[in-house]
C-alpha cells in the first residue's frame, strides 16, 4: 500500500475534470476491476485516495463476508425459535436471555494470520478484539476461552508460535481480569504454516440494558474513547487478513500487526460500563478491523443517518499521519460512542475519572452521507451503507474435492490393531501422551482462572462453568469444539460433530444447552474445493443447530488459511452456551469417591475414521467420521441434566477424542483415584476402549443412586451399561491390563513440558489434583 | 456493627471485588477506596488487592506507590492500621517500603496459575491469628512476577524475627528465595503475600475455603481491640 501521497486528494479534486481519471492503485489494495468500477458508479466520480482505502478495507473478505454471506444466511433463516434470543446475528454479538433479568452475550472470533506473523501480539489483540465486541453489546466481559491449532507439536516453527500465542492469550486476558475457563489445543500438519487462534468472550448484563450501535439523533456528538491512533495495523484487514502465506511462510505483503495494551482496555472497559450504567450512551461501537472506517460507517448505516467527522481532531500518536492512515489504523483499545450534547460533559467527567481519553470528533447529521474533513478540506463523502452493508456478494463456485472418494475409501479397518492386553496397554499410553490428548496444563497454568471469583469449573473440565448470581446460583456453561480431521473427511458431518461435542460437553457438566456461536476457519474461497467444504459445513451446522434447538447467535469466518496452495483442514469451531438454575449442581469430571459405580452411556460402534487412535498410532487419516445422531445427543443431554439436577451424579465426562480409554484416564487422574473396569462382553476390547462413537459419556454414581439412574435411562430407552467401580490407585481393565496412576500421570503430564520447556516445579505424583489444576 | 475494611481500587486492579466478597463472607463490611482519594475514611483495616495497577508499567507496583491513597495508607500503617497486600498489593507494599525485599519475574519466566500449598509459618500477625502455626492451606497462586528476593541479611532477619508468614510447600512455584510466599512488618500489622486467599473462601469457586482465615483473623483482631 502506498501511503506517501504527496498532495491531499480531496473530493473537489476527485470530481474535477483534470484529475478525475488518473490511474488508482485499486488492485494493489485488493479490489477487483469490477469492484472498483462499482465504487465509481456509487460515487459518480473516482474515489479520493482516502475513500479508495476505505472501500478496500470494508469490501475485503474479512469485513464484508462477501464469499460467505450467501451461506451464512441460513443460520438466521433456519434458526430454531426457542424464545431465548434477545439479539440475533448481525450485531457485534448475539444476546440470549438466561433468566432472572440477566442476559448473556458470547462470540468466538479468529486472529489466525496476525498470530502467525507475530504470535504474542496477534493472540493478545485477538483476545482484546473479541472482548470489545462483547463490551459493545453493553455487557461486562466475565470470561474468555481460546481454541488453538498448531502444526506438528515437534515442528521447529511450533516452538516459535505456540509459546508466543499462549503467552499472548494469557498476557492480555490475565491483565484484563478475565478468567480463562477453557478451550482447545490441537496439532496437525495442515496448520504448520497457518495456526488457528480463535478467542471466545462471554459477557453478562441486565437484560434491559442492551446497547446498540446505531448512530441516531441529529446533532448528537460522536466521541472517540480510549487509546490514541497510531500507525499500527494499517490495512491489516485488506492486506493481511485476506492474504495467503506463500511457501516460504512469508506474507506476500507485510504490514504491521497491531500492538495490544490490556491496561488501557481495562480502564476503557470500566469507563464504558459506567457510561452504560448511567445511561449516557445512545450508540456504541468498538474499533476493530478497519478501525474508524468500519466504526463510523457501520454506526451511521445502522442509524440510517449521516455523520460528519473532523478527522484532524482524532488524537494521534504520530502527527504526520495522513487521513487514510487515521481512518484505517487498527490501533487497539478504542471505542466510538454517540452521545447527546447534554450528556457530553458527564461523559467527559466519567472518562477523566478513569483516565480515558474522550474526544468529540464529529456529529450525527441527517444527510445520509458520511462526510469526513481534514483541516477543513472534504476528503470523504460517501453513503455509509455502501461500505458497511452493500458490499459485493459472491456466490462462488463449489466443487467436491476430487480426492475425497479415495480418502473416504481408505478405511482404518485395514490398520493393524492391538489384540493382546500388553498391546492395548501400550496403545493407551501412546495415546495418553500424544500431543493431541496429553495434559494441557503447560498451557492452562499460564491463564488466570480465578479472577472475578465466579469460576466453578475450568480446564480440564468438559466445559467452563461460571456463577452469575451469588444469591440464586444461576450460572452458565460454555464449551468450544472442533475437529479438522473429521471435517476434512466430511465437512457436513464434521461441522455437526463439532456442534454435537460442544453441546455434549455443556450437558455433561449438567447445564441445559441453549445457544451456539461459531468460527469457521477455511482455506481460500476462490478454490472451489474449499468453497464446497464451506457450503457443506455451514449447511451441516445450520441443520444441526435446528435439530438441537441451539440457534447460532453470531460468529466469524476466517478464509485464506493456507500455506501456499494447500488449504488447512476445514475447521469449523463451535461454541455452545448452557444454563444452570443452580451451579452447585454441576458435575465435575473427577472420580471422587471410592466404591462409586461407573456407567457408560450410549452405543459404541467400531468407528475409527479420523480418530485419534488412527492418527497417533498410524499417522492415518481416512474413512468416514463417526456417525452423527442428534436425537441421541438430545436424549443423552436430557439424562445428564436430569441426573445432575436430581443429585444422582457425582462425576461425568464426555467421550470424544481417544474414546473411553482417554475419558477414564482423565477422570482417574483428576480425582487421584483409580478404577476397576470390566468392558462390555459384547464388544471387542480395542473397540470398547478407543472407538470415537458419538453421544456417549461416562458417569460415576453412588451405589444408592444406581438403580434410580439406570431406571431413568431405561425409561428414555437410552443405553446405560455398568462398566466398573471407582477404587484403588490403578486403572485396572480386567482381563486385559492395569496401569498405576503415577505411570499414567507421568505419561499424561510429561509431553508438553518436554516439548516447550519445563516448569519450575510440578505437583508430585499421586497428589490429588483439584478439579482445575491438571 | 461489623468492622469496616477498605479495599483499594487502582486503575488496573482486578481482584478488588473478590477481596470485598471475602471480607463480607468473613463477616466484615467491605468499603471501596479509590486510588485518587487521600482519605481512608473510617476504615479499620485496608486490603491492597491483586491486579496490574497502572498496567504494572515501569515495575509492578512502582506507580501505584505514588498514588494519593498510598500516601494515606503509608501514614496509617505507621500508626498501626492493619494492611494486607495480595499479589500486586504485596508488590505495592514492597515498593512503598512498608515491607522489605522485592518481587521479580518468576524463575520459569511464565505466568503461573495453580492451587498452591502453603505453610502458615506465623500466627502472630493480625492477618493470620486464626491459623495454627505450621498449618497447611491450599490457596490459588496466579502471578508472573512473584519471585520474592531480598539480600541475605534481610532474609536472616525476617527469619530471626518470625516475620516469614507463609512459605510455599510441595514445590516452589516461582523461585522465591527460601520458599517465601508472604512476610510481615515488625509489628505484624502489615502483611504481604503473593498467593490469593480471597480466591479460597468458598468450596464452589476455589480449591476450598482455607484462605478465609486471613480475613477472619483481622476481623477478630479488630473486635478484640474495640
Amino acid at each position: 500500500m502506498t501511503l506517501d501521497t504527496v498532495t491531499l486528494d480531496t473530493v473537489t479534486l476527485a470530481a474535477g475534470a483534470s484529475a478525475a481519471d488518473s490511474a488508482q492503485p485499486y488492485a494493489e489494495l485488493g479490489l477487483r476491476a469490477d469492484e472498483y468500477a462499482r465504487i465509481r458508479e456509487i460515487l459518480g466520480r473516482r474515489p479520493t485516495a482516502t475513500e479508495l482505502a476505505m472501500y478496500a478495507v470494508m469490501w475485503s473478505e474479512h469485513c464484508s463476508y462477501k464469499s460467505s454471506k450467501v451461506h451464512l444466511r441460513q443460520f438466521a433463516a433456519t434458526a430454531p425459535d426457542t424464545g431465548v434470543l434477545l439479539v440475533g446475528m448481525g450485531e457485534n454479538a448475539g444476546v440470549v436471555d438466561v433468566g432472572e433479568g440477566l442476559a448473556v452475550t458470547f462470540k468466538v472470533e479468529s486472529h489466525n494470520h496476525p498470530s502467525y506473523v507475530e504470535p504474542y501480539q496477534g493472540a493478545a489483540t485477538g483476545v482484546g478484539g473479541i472482548v470489545r465486541d462483547i463490551l459493545t453489546m453493553g455487557a461486562r466481559p466475565v470470561a474468555v476461552m481460546d481454541s488453538l491449532r498448531f502444526g506438528p507439536a515437534d515442528a521447529p516453527d511450533t516452538a516459535r508460535v505456540l509459546p508466543g500465542v499462549v503467552a499472548g492469550v494469557g498476557g492480555y486476558g490475565n491483565c484484563l481480569g478475565l478468567p480463562n475457563i477453557g478451550g482447545e489445543v490441537a496439532f496437525d500438519p495442515s496448520y504448520a504454516g497457518n495456526p488457528l487462534v480463535n478467542a471466545l468472550c462471554v459477557g453478562v448484563m441486565p437484560a434491559n440494558r442492551i446497547q446498540r450501535s446505531a448512530a441516531t439523533g441529529v446533532g448528537n456528538a460522536v466521541v472517540l474513547l480510549g487509546a490514541k491512533t497510531g500507525r499500527d495495523g494499517i490495512g491489516g484487514v485488506s492486506v493481511l487478513a485476506s492474504a495467503t502465506f506463500d511457501a516460504a511462510g512469508q506474507p506476500a505483503k507485510r504490514p504491521s500487526v497491531q500492538v495490544g495494551d490490556p491496561f488501557t482496555e481495562k480502564i476503557v472497559t470500566e469507563c464504558c460500563l459506567e457510561l452504560f450504567g448511567r445511561g449516557l450512551v445512545v450508540g456504541i461501537q468498538d474499533l476493530g478491523g478497519a478501525g474508524l472506517t468500519c466504526a463510523s460507517t457501520e454506526t451511521a448505516a445502522a442509524g440510517r443517518s449521516g455523520m460528519r467527522v473532523a478527522l484532524e481532531t482524532v488524537p494521534l500518536r504520530e502527527a504526520s499521519m495522513e487521513p487514510l492512515e487515521v481512518l484505517t489504523s487498527e490501533s487497539q483499545e478504542r471505542m466510538l460512542a454517540v452521545v447527546t450534547p447534554a450528556a457530553l460533559p458527564d461523559v467527559r467527567a466519567v472518562s477523566r475519572r478513569w483516565g480515558v481519553l474522550a474526544t468529540k470528533i464529529g456529529e450525527v447529521t441527517d444527510t445520509g452521507r458520511l462526510e469526513i474533513t481534514w483541516h477543513g478540506e472534504l476528503v470523504v463523502d460517501v453513503p455509509p451503507a455502501s461500505l458497511a452493508d452493500d458490499g459485493p456478494v459472491y456466490s462462488r463456485p463449489t466443487a467436491r474435492p476430487a480426492d475425497l472418494n479415495a480418502l473416504q475409501a481408505d478405511d482404518p479397518a485395514n490398520l493393524a490393531r492391538p489384540t493382546t492386553g500388553a498391546e492395548l496397554r501400550a496403545n493407551l499410553l501412546r495415546l495418553v501422551s500424544s500431543p493431541n490428548l496429553c495434559s494441557r496444563r503447560w498451557v492452562t497454568e499460564q491463564y488466570d482462572r480465578y479472577v472475578q471469583g465466579n469460576t466453578v469449573l475450568a480446564m480440564p473440565a468438559d466445559a467452563g462453568v461460571l456463577r452469575l448470581s451469588e444469591e440464586t446460583g444461576l450460572g452458565i456453561a460454555l464449551a468450544t469444539d472442533g475437529n479438522g480431521r473429521y471435517a476434512r473427511l466430511d465437512p457436513y458431518a464434521g461441522a455437526q460433530l463439532a456442534l454435537a461435542e460442544a453441546y455434549r460437553n455443556v450437558a455433561t457438566t449438567g447445564a441445559r444447552p441453549i445457544a451456539a456461536t461459531n468460527c469457521l476457519n477455511f482455506g481460500s474461497p476462490e478454490d472451489p474445493d474449499v468453497m464446497w467444504q464451506f457450503a457443506e459445513a455451514t449447511r451441516g451446522l445450520a441443520e444441526g443447530c435446528r435439530a438441537l434447538g441451539t440457534p447460532i447467535t453470531g460468529g466469524n469466518v476466517s478464509f485464506y488459511n493456507s500455506t501456499g496452495v494447500t488449504a488447512i483442514n476445514p475447521t469449523p469451531v463451535v461454541g455452545v452456551l448452557g444454563v444452570f438454575d443452580d451451579v452447585a449442581r454441576r458435575n465435575p469430571l473427577d472420580f471422587g469417591l471410592v466404591g462409586e459405580v461407573i456407567l457408560l452411556l450410549g452405543e459404541t460402534r467400531p468407528e475409527f475414521g479420523g480418530s485419534e487412535w488412527a492418527w497417533a498410532l498410524h499417522g492415518h487419516l481416512g474413512g468416514c467420521p463417526p456417525a452423527v445422531d442428534l436425537d441421541a445427543e438430545r436424549m443423552l443431554a436430557e439424562v445428564l441434566v436430569a441426573g445432575s439436577r436430581d443429585g444422582m451424579i457425582s462425576a461425568a465426562h464426555d467421550l470424544s477424542d481417544g474414546g473411553l480409554a482417554q475419558a477414564l484416564v482423565e477422570s482417574c487422574l483428576a480425582g487421584g483415584i483409580g478404577a476397576r473396569i470390566v468392558l462390555p462382553a459384547d464388544l471387542d476390547p480395542f473397540v470398547a476402549l478407543f472407538a470415537e462413537s458419538t453421544a456417549r459419556a461416562i458417569v460415576s454414581v453412588p451405589r444408592s443412586e444406581e438403580l434410580r439412574f439406570t431406571e431413568m435411562c431405561a425409561a428414555r430407552d437410552y443405553s446405560c451399561a455398568r462398566i466398573g467401580v471407582v477404587v484403588g490407585d490403578t486403572l485396572d481393565v480386567q482381563d486385559a491390563f492395569d496401569i498405576r496412576l503415577d505411570e499414567l500421570r507421568a505419561a499424561f503430564e510429561g509431553t508438553l513440558p518436554r516439548l516447550f520447556g519445563g516448569v519450575v516445579s510440578s505437583t508430585p505424583a499421586g497428589t490429588p489434583d483439584s478439579r482445575a489444576s491438571a | 456493627m461489623s468492622a469496616r475494611v477498605g479495599v483499594v481500587t487502582f486503575p488496573g486492579s482486578l481482584d478488588d471485588r473478590d477481596a470485598q466478597r471475602a471480607i463480607r463472607l468473613a463477616g466484615g463490611t467491605p468499603v471501596a477506596l479509590w486510588h485518587g482519594d487521600a482519605d481512608l475514611g473510617d476504615v479499620q483495616a485496608v486490603v491492597l488487592p491483586g491486579g496490574f495497577s497502572y498496567g504494572d508499567y515501569l515495575r509492578c507496583g512502582a506507580i501505584a506507590r505514588f498514588s494519593p491513597v498510598m500516601g494515606a495508607v503509608i501514614d496509617a500503617a505507621a500508626g498501626g492500621l492493619p494492611v494486607l497486600g495480595i499479589c500486586n498489593g504485596f508488590q505495592v507494599l514492597c515498593e512503598s517500603h512498608l515491607l522489605p525485599g522485592a518481587l521479580v519475574r518468576n524463575a520459569g519466566l511464565h505466568f503461573v496459575c495453580r492451587d498452591q500449598e502453603l505453610v502458615v509459618e506465623s500466627s502472630r500477625t493480625v492477618w493470620t491469628s486464626a491459623y495454627d502455626e505450621g498449618a497447611r492451606i491450599v490457596v490459588p497462586l496466579k502471578s508472573g512476577e512473584g519471585r520474592y528476593v531480598a539480600d541475605a541479611r534481610t532474609l536472616d532477619a525476617l527469619k530471626a524475627e518470625g516475620r516469614v508468614v507463609f512459605r510455599y510447600a510441595e514445590g516452589n512455584p516461582n523461585g522465591s528465595l527460601r520458599d517465601i510466599a508472604g512476610i510481615a512488618n515488625e509489628a505484624g500489622t502489615v502483611v504481604g503475600l503473593m498467593p490469593h486467599p480471597e480466591h479460597a473462601v468458598e468450596d464452589l469457586t476455589g480449591p476450598g475455603d482455607e484462605g478465609l482465615g486471613v480475613f477472619v483473623s483481622v476481623l477478630s483482631s479488630l473486635l478484640a481491640v474495640a
